[in-house]
């Protein structure tokens, strides 16, 4: 009431009385109205937080230990299949309850989608953001790097690097995570490319702000949307490729439960018991598939050509 | 009409600025220099609007920008107070000199609220604290005509002109003495240019500011700047104060740009050029006068040489058939003798 309208231009807007009601929903609450809009992200998400509660409570919810083996109770079925409660997914060939390992086994899924993608992405980002915010000869070593990267394929050189160095959680991750970062760098780039040319990292620069700054509080809030969806894409490629040199032997080292070693395990009987392969398979395409919707959803959400 | 002192006393100057980008063309990627600047000087005085005119991709832009600091030329000088610009403090200088620019959907950072817009450049200069900036912004946002409840907003929730308004927000908020308008009102609807327009006048007359302010159209320079400045393809073609060059333009561009304002369009939005050819490509200029091909008045001599410019007491003209003048005789394109030698 007592501002005082130093402007004739600006007086008529201040009295507007409307104007509560013509400025429309913050970003942060468009975003939630997206969101709680958007069946496949609380799908995926839905999913994704059930297996992390799942690999972090695992020595609770377990029904049993996941290493005993039992040799009296060896290949016995899941219930539905007319086994007992006892195991409710049946024991493998060892006599070791299923269910318990499949609960475990979430742990090094998850483990390796996360830590992988964080490494990769730190490094992808790095490269990808100074690429496309310097240019010039910075973009020039980065795109070179990004070219020989693609050149390699990605099994094959996890494979040979985890044959040399023996395979184990911590290998498979590192390697994992340093194969993976060429979708950050390439997607980091060019978001990072659009958004610098944006008139907002002029005025930045215009007052005076320092490079670091006007990267993390210019740059990084506007491409934060595009990493996220790449971290959903790589967590996914990281499982499958951890769950694949697992399945050849080369990942993660038994009796660790890993559910691309227990298709490997099971895989010697599945023509009689294609249960052993089937349930492993099934979880580990459920993760990852609720890990795309996700990053599907999240792009959909935060895409630019949603937003006002 | 001309004031001895103004001449004397240049803000900002640019002395034979030329800036060539590489460009490349196809997917074969061969880099084709774009020279946007060519060989360009121009002040800036003290207390004066100079509007800065030219068609889309003449270098407008590219000429704030680099009195800006924002892109270096390839070769000549760019003057602040008469010393080098690489050789200031370049927060003393942004303190000086804040742009306005263009879209102000581009100008504002989407992720933040219009405080933390507002409040950056005290910020970065680490001027007061927390309470005084917010202070800060309350203040000039009633000076640009925005309630201060809009400080916790984003701008996704306001209309253009509200967001070119905390544009010129942030530019002043430091109390810059020079303010670089490059197209300010050129995004917006046409209701809302005029206010923006009284704004930037009003605030100008208040504050004491100085202008440089661009646009493609005559008409939006016309009310504001007290000297205009007509580019073509990286030159200036002609410099009058802004009466003498409605009452009459010298160059047969300016006069073209001139009648486009004139034509009854109220759409008011790229003038419509009634000139036959299109504007040509930066990358393969014309030779001789680059307006040649475009111009009615154009004879061999225009195709073969550039006219160079000429300082005289009506401001500046490169042009061999200037109107309102006996045709003059061709001269040699050479560093012609800058205003200060006509005083
Ligand atoms: N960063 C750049 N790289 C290559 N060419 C550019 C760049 N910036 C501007 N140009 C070119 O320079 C010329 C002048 O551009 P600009 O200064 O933006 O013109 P205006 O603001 O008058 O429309 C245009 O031909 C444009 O394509
Ligand atoms: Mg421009």
């Amino acid at each position: 009431m007592t501002q005082t309208v130093t402007n004739p231009t600006g007086a008529a807007f201040d009295r507007d009385p409307l104007l509560e009601q013509i400025l429309g929903p913050t970003p942060g609450q468009m975003l939630r109205r997206r969101v709680l809009g958007h069946q496949g992200l609380l799908i995926g998400g839905a999913v994704i937080a059930l297996l992390a509660l799942m690999a972090i409570f695992a020595p609770l919810i377990a029904p049993h230990d996941p290493f005993a083996q039992s040799l009296m109770n060896r290949m016995e079925p899941p219930v539905f299949l007319g086994g007992s409660w006892e195991h409710p997914l049946g024991t493998d060939h060892l006599g070791r309850d299923y269910l318990s390992r499949l609960i475990y086994g979430a742990r090094v899924s998850l483990l390796i989608g996360v830590v992988a993608a964080v490494i990769s992405g730190v490094i992808g980002t790095t490269m990808g953001v100074a690429a496309g915010y310097f240019g010039g000869r910075v973009d020039a070593v980065v795109t070179f790097l990004i070219n020989v990267r693609l050149a390699m394929p990605v099994v094959l050189v996890a494979l040979a690097v985890v044959a040399i160095l023996g395979g184990s959680l911590t290998v498979v991750t590192t390697v994992v995570g340093l194969l993976l970062w060429d979708r950050f760098a390439v997607v980091m780039r060019a978001s990072t490319r659009q958004v610098r040319a944006r008139e907002y990292v002029a005025a930045a620069r215009a007052v005076g702000a320092s490079t670091p700054r006007i990267l993390l509080t210019e740059i990084m809030p506007n491409i934060a949307n595009n990493l996220i969806v790449v971290v959903t894409l790589e967590m996914a490629h990281a499982i499958l490729i951890e769950a694949a040199l697992s399945f050849l032997g080369l990942g993660v080292q038994p009796p660790t439960p890993s559910w691309g070693l227990m298709v490997s395990e099971g895989k010697t009987m599945m023509l009689f018991e294609p249960w052993l392969v089937l349930i492993p398979g099934a979880v580990l395409f459920t993760l990852v598939l609720a890990i795309n919707l996700m990053g599907d959803g999240l792009r959909d959400v935060t895409a630019p050509e949603n937003r006002n | 009409m001309r004031n001895e002192t103004k001449a004397t006393n240049p803000v900002l100057e640019l002395k034979n600025v030329s800036k060539t980008y590489s460009v490349k063309q196809g997917l074969l990627g061969k880099s084709r220099p774009l020279t946007a600047l060519r060989d360009l000087s121009l002040r800036l005085e003290q207390g004066e609007v100079l509007g800065l005119v030219g068609e889309s991709g003449c270098g407008k832009s590219t000429l704030a920008k680099i009195l800006l600091g924002l892109e270096a030329p390839t070769s000549g000088e760019v003057l602040v107070d008469g010393a080098p610009l690489g050789s200031q403090d370049r927060l003393a200088l942004a303190r000086r000199i804040q742009p306005i620019f263009q879209d102000p959907y581009s100008s504002l950072n989407p992720r933040k609220t219009i405080a933390d817009i507002i409040s950056l450049p005290l910020r970065v200069h680490g001027i007061g604290d927390a309470a005084s900036q917010q202070a800060a912004v309350r203040e000039i946002l009633d000076v640009v005509g925005l309630p201060s409840r809009v400080m916790h907003t984003y701008p996704s929730q306001m209309s253009g002109g509200q967001r070119q308004r905390v544009a010129i927000a942030r530019a002043l908020v430091m109390k810059p003495d020079i303010v670089i308008c490059d197209e300010p009102t050129s995004a917006l609807d046409v209701s809302v240019q005029s206010q923006i327009l009284n704004l930037l006048a009003d605030l100008r007359r208040d504050l004491g500011l100085t202008y440089l302010f661009i646009s493609h159209n005559l008409a939006v320079v016309e009310h504001l700047a007290t000297r205009v400045a007509v580019m073509y393809l990286g030159r200036i073609v002609e410099e009058a104060e802004t009466e003498a060059l409605f009452d009459g333009a010298r160059h047969p561009y300016s006069e073209a740009l001139l009648t486009s304002v004139l034509t009854p369009d109220p759409s008011l939005g790229v003038p419509r050029m009634n000139l036959g050819a299109a504007y040509p490509n930066p990358i393969d200029p014309p030779s001789g006068c680059a307006f040649h091909p475009r111009c009615a008045k154009a004879t061999e001599a225009c195709a073969r040489q550039r006219p160079a410019p000429v300082v005289d007491e009506d401001g500046l003209i490169a042009c061999f058939h200037p109107n309102g003048m006996a045709p003059t005789r061709s001269r040699p394109a050479e560093a012609a003798p800058r205003l200060s030698a006509s005083v």
